[in-house]
């Protein structure tokens, strides 16, 4: 919609409020808040892969990736972690209490060119939040795709989230569901050690693959050199990349990444669009 | 100068004490006048009566890191290069409010802010300042979803240009294409002589706002004078760009040595951005009242040199100056051809006079994209 915040046709610029109808604590300092738009009756719809600016009252906007269903009509999912003045603030916040809403923006993963190739998801940390979408809409069409690989790191094994969608996932027909931890526990049962050292154990043809990979850069940048080893078109390599936002309306120019905004060019980018300047420490 | 300003035909003759005419036929229309003025030893661009209000006589000073003033006596308004800002501020305001949110029970209600738009009309404005509007123009307007301040704003717009006749040394807008005459994109153009302006229009509303004055035709003698003026403003330009893209030259050289040579001698003030009339980088912030009932949401020009630029969650992903300097010029002079089609320098120099410590973008371009080009 031109010049206008989806979700209530005002000002681009201004939010709308949305109400807390539900909170789930994923691991210590990681929380989903599930939201209901006050003004519209059904939440706008979106892609896999974009996200809304969620803001705090009297402190600001941050952008947040959509993890729910995107054939859901009526709430809004959004995985935050708890890390900087608003996401700390979010997290006191309780089913009723109200934040506002601005999206969804941004360019998100590329599921027509998915359909009917084997999809690879490589993400690290609280990368995984912006794939959750993807996932569903994958299982939801399983028939549509082809193999399906969901490769998901973290630094500590505690700080993995999700773990009962991990579950589920592993028992979708041609999908295979690997895990790994730099730091292990005594209760994780998956691999210590790096999300690459994993990718010898994925089923794909590189010639009818498609690769969407988010997290730290340094996990992508492996990755990327890795998958294109492994025969991966440049190409079918899908990165979601994330720098500072305030606008989300390519105003801003904080989220500037070499000639691209992240927020409307992206967040979701062919490696070839990136390839240039990508890895680029500083940068 | 290679091509004479957009409609050069029918120019005429507005001698200085004129000019008054002009600002009174401007109010008429509805329009707030701007011009030129020395304030806080500077000129700068601010609301004005009179043309008595401009810098009569006033010639700059400008090097690296260096301005001043000095009145020279003469009867000259415009014989200065550009001050600190040009009309950056008037249309993308420096302090905005965007909306205003209330507590409405556990509720919130939002409300967009007001746009003060009132129509503004400009007198002075230089060609590289009218190649910047344009460039902010197609970032504002040029997108997907436009901005609606500036837009009100820039709709309003009523344009009189002054084509340079006087470049400062810092001043390098013929390497970048976008001086010293004004092209495009104004209603009136002027060029001065010693006793008045020949005067072109560039639009409708220019040519009725100049038809309404009565002037003489400028005649062939003043036209050659100004033309040749405006020419000599040009040649007397010393600085310039290594290319009109360095895209690809830049980008070939994001681990030069030189960026670590530039970061030991920029203090990341962000002046350059804030003096650059194309930079638009801006950060929103929030102002709580004091009950804490409802707060004013407001975007304020930002840099690229600020700490908090490329925060992310706990992470800074530019660290340090090497790589916020690097991030401002690779942009500047690269990305921007991508994003709008062509460099994001319009050759102003303000970014050189205006560095504390008087970095030279030409001599850092050109350090850096030497070695990439053949």
């Amino acid at each position: 919609m031109r010049g206008r915040n989806p979700l209530n046709g005002r000002d681009l610029h201004c939010p709308e409020g949305a109400r807390i109808v539900g909170r789930i604590d994923e691991s210590d300092g990681i929380f989903t808040l599930r939201l209901r738009p006050l003004a519209s009756s059904a939440a706008p719809r979106f892609g896999p892969g974009q996200f809304n600016m969620v803001y705090l009252f009297g402190v600001g906007e941050i952008p947040i990736s959509i993890v729910s269903d995107p054939e859901s009509d009526v709430l809004l999912d959004h995985t935050i972690r708890r890390v900087g003045r608003v996401s700390e603030g979010l997290a006191r916040l309780q089913p009723g209490d109200c934040v506002g809403l601005r999206g969804p923006y941004g360019r998100g993963w590329p599921m027509e060119r998915a359909r009917g190739r084997d999809v690879i998801i490589v993400t690290g940390g609280l990368g995984c939040a912006p794939t959750v979408s993807v996932i569903n809409y994958i299982i939801n069409r399983r028939g549509e795709f082809g193999r399906l690989s969901i490769v998901q790191g973290v630094k500590r094994a505690q700080e993995l989230i999700y773990r009962d969608r991990y579950e589920a996932w592993r028992g979708v027909p041609d999908t295979r569901v690997l895990l790994a931890a730099d730091e292990g526990n005594g209760s994780w049962p998956w691999h210590v050690g790096l999300v690459t050292d994993l990718f010898d154990e994925l089923a794909y043809e590189p010639s009818r693959t498609l690769a969407m990979l988010c997290g730290p850069e340094g996990m992508m940048v492996a990755a990327v050199r890795r998958l294109l080893r492994a025969g991966l078109p440049e190409e079918a390599i899908f990165l979601s990349m994330e720098r500072n936002m305030q606008c989300a309306l390519g105003l801003c120019g904080h989220c500037q990444y070499g000639a691209k905004f992240v927020c409307t060019d992206g967040p979701v980018f062919a490696y070839p669009e990136l390839k240039a300047w990508f890895g680029t420490r500083g940068y | 100068m290679s091509r004479q300003p957009d409609v050069p035909s029918s120019m005429v003759f507005l001698p200085h004490e004129g000019l008054s005419g002009l600002l009174d036929h401007l109010r008429s229309e509805g329009y707030r006048c701007l011009g030129p003025v020395v304030r806080d030893g500077a000129i700068q661009m601010e609301p004005v009566a009179h043309p008595d209000a401009f810098p009569i006589g006033f010639r700059d000073r400008q090097e690296k890191g260096t301005y001043a003033l000095e009145d020279a006596g003469d009867a000259r308004m415009f014989a200065f290069a550009n001050g600190p800002q040009g009309l950056k501020p008037w249309l993308f305001s420096p302090r905005e409010t965007l909306w205003h949110v209330a507590r409405r029970g556990t509720a919130l209600a939002f409300e967009p802010a007001e746009i003060d738009a009132a129509p503004l009309a400009v007198i002075g404005i230089r060609s590289c300042d009218l190649a910047a509007i344009a460039i902010q123009d197609r970032h504002f307007l040029g997108g997907a979803r436009p901005d609606p301040a500036y837009a009100a704003r820039r709709g309003g717009l009523f344009v009189v240009a002054v084509n340079c006749t006087h470049a400062g040394p810092t001043c390098f807008c013929v390497s970048t294409g976008d001086g010293p005459a004004a092209r495009a994109g104004f209603d009136v153009a002027l060029t001065e002589l010693e006793d008045g302006f020949v005067a072109a229009a560039g639009s409708e509303r220019g040519e009725r706002a100049l038809a309404g004055l009565g002037l003489a035709p400028a005649g062939g003698a003043r036209e050659a004078a100004a033309h040749e003026r405006v020419a000599a403003a040009g040649s007397a330009q010393t600085r310039s760009l290594p290319g009109r893209d360095l895209q690809a030259a830049l980008l070939a050289n994001l681990l030069h040595p030189r960026w670590e040579a530039v970061a030991g001698r920029c203090l990341s003030c962000g002046n350059c951005t804030l003096v650059c009339p194309t930079c638009f980088c801006h950060c929103e912030r929030e102002e709580v009242s004091s009950g804490g009932a409802s707060a004013e949401h407001y975007r304020e020009w930002d840099s690229c040199f600020s700490e908090g630029h490329a925060f992310i969650h706990g992470l800074q992903v530019r660290p340090d100056i090497r790589s916020r300097y690097r991030q401002w010029l690779t942009h500047k002079l690269g990305g921007w051809h991508d994003q709008f089609g062509r460099s994001g320098c319009v050759g102003c120099g303000r970014c050189i006079t205006w560095c504390p410590v008087g970095i030279d973008i030409t001599e850092e371009a050109a350090a850096v994209c030497g070695a990439a080009t053949p």
